[in-house]
Formats: C-alpha cells, structure tokens, sequence
C-alpha cells in the first residue's frame, strides 16, 4: 500500500518537476509546480507529518502559487521568445547536473542501504499538537525572529510595490 | 517487509527534485520560471528534513521545514514586488536583458 502510494506520487513529482522545467511558457510552469507540491504533501502524510502536509497544501500550494499566478497574469508575460544560454551553460550544463545527481544518489546509497523502511504510522510525533508545542517552548526564540522577518517583508513588498503609483 | 518504502527512496526523490530545480535556475531565462525553480529546490530540501525526522523519530525537522516554508513565503513576496518593479521599469522579463549591473 505504502509502496503503491510513493511510487504513483513520486511519479507524479518528478513527471510535474520535468515540466516545469521544460515548459515554454510561465503559467503552465506554476500549474505543474503546484501538482509537484501537491504530491509531496501526501509524501509527507506517508511519513507522519500531518502538519507540515496541511501547511504545505495551504501556505505552498495555495498562498505562494496563487502570488506567483496573480504577478504572471498581471504582468501578461509571454513564453520565452529566445533561447538565449550562454555557450558555457549549454555546453557544461547538462553533465555537470548528472553527475550532482549521481554524486548525491551515490552517497545516499551508500549510506543508506535499505535497512530503515517507511510506513505509515511509524513516526506519529508530527501531530499539530507536538509540532505546536515543540515551537512555542524549546523553538520560540526563531519563531519570534521569524515574525520579525516577515513584518520586514511585508514592509518591503509594499514599498516596493507602492513606488509606480506616485 | 512486504509493501513497505526504503527510506533512501525518498532521499533518491529529493535528489531527483533539487536537480531539476537547478537545472531549470540554470536552463530557464524567464525570471518567474527561474524563482520557481528556486521553489522546487527548496521543496526538495524540506523533503530531506522531513525525511530525516522520521528517521531520527524527533519533531525537529518539520521544524525546521516549517521555517524553511515561512522563509520561502517572505521571499516570494518580497521577489515577485521586485520583479513587478523590474517590469515596469524595463517592460522585459528575460534574465539576459537585465544586464545593466555589468557595465
């Protein structure tokens, strides 16, 4: 069953990951990032992180996609008209990306022969109620800063975004 | 056992995620395409954490994928003002035209 499920969503990832790669033009990009990141939630359902999923689904999927579909739709950006690499990154390219996938699918086999196996309901601690908890008492010092950190984005985007009316 | 996913499964997938991720940063010319790009890699490494909590049996990790997320949620709208700014200014989106940093 867990088997069943990771391969039908990681197929759906990497298939999704491939075209938005690939695809010409920048709103089918977002819509296949959006199917990747549907199916990693339901990977990280597969490894108990019922929190992280939901956050996942609402903050990646639904929040930061919708942001990058408004700005695509506002700006009415076309697909690329030329292809325009560099001699250096088309000729070097594609083997230097290989071989950081085999380097790091190489280390993973090395070191993580198939001993520890995944099933659901193995790890139950991502509850909403640990995940809390963990936050608010042993993690409240980055929690905090991370509040900052947004409020100065928030001030950010607007002043960035406010420039072109005046 | 029976049906049951190899842990290094999923850190293959996260590695097969974060590639693609770069390729399409390096590939890709269009700035929007380029930032999601930078979504994938950063998808691909809150796959890593989450992973490695369920390994280590500890909650820390989907800490630290949950401020990956916050982090992640900042930047794009920090980002996506910028590149509303840069169109507006230039009326391009093509990463080779923005060159005025160069000389």
């Amino acid at each position: 069953m867990e088997l069943i499920l990771f391969l039908v969503f990681a197929g759906i990832a990497v298939a999704a990951a491939i075209n938005v790669v690939v695809q010409r033009h920048p709103i089918s990009s977002a819509i296949s990032l959006i199917a990747v990141m549907g199916s990693l939630a339901v990977l990280y359902l597969l490894l108990g992180a019922e929190f992280i999923a939901a956050a996942q689904v609402i903050v990646y999927a639904g929040a930061i996609m919708v942001l990058f579909i408004f700005v695509i739709m506002l700006l009415n950006a076309g697909g690329e008209t030329k292809p325009g690499r560099s001699f250096i990154a088309s000729l070097l390219g594609v083997p230097v990306l290989v071989a950081l996938l085999a380097l790091l699918a190489f280390f993973t086999a090395r070191i993580y022969p198939r001993d520890t196996e995944v099933h659901f309901g193995g790890f139950r601690g991502g509850t909403a109620q640990a995940v809390g908890r963990a936050l608010f008492t042993t993690y409240l010092l980055p929690f905090e800063i991370t509040s900052i950190l947004i409020l100065i984005a928030i001030v950010g985007a607007v002043v960035l975004a406010r420039k072109e009316l005046e | 056992m029976m049906g049951h996913v190899p842990l290094s499964w999923f850190l293959m997938l996260s590695a097969v995620l974060f590639s693609l991720g770069v390729a399409g940063f390096i590939f890709r010319r269009n700035i929007i395409t380029m930032f999601m790009s930078i979504e994938l890699i950063l998808n691909a490494v809150n796959l890593t954490f989450i992973t490695f909590a369920y390994q280590r049996q500890q909650v820390a990790g989907h800490l630290f994928a949950f401020f990956v997320m916050v982090v992640a949620a900042a930047e794009a709208a920090v980002g996506l003002a910028i590149i509303l700014t840069v169109f507006k200014n230039r009326e391009t989106l093509n990463i080779d035209d923005l060159d005025s940093m160069k000389n």
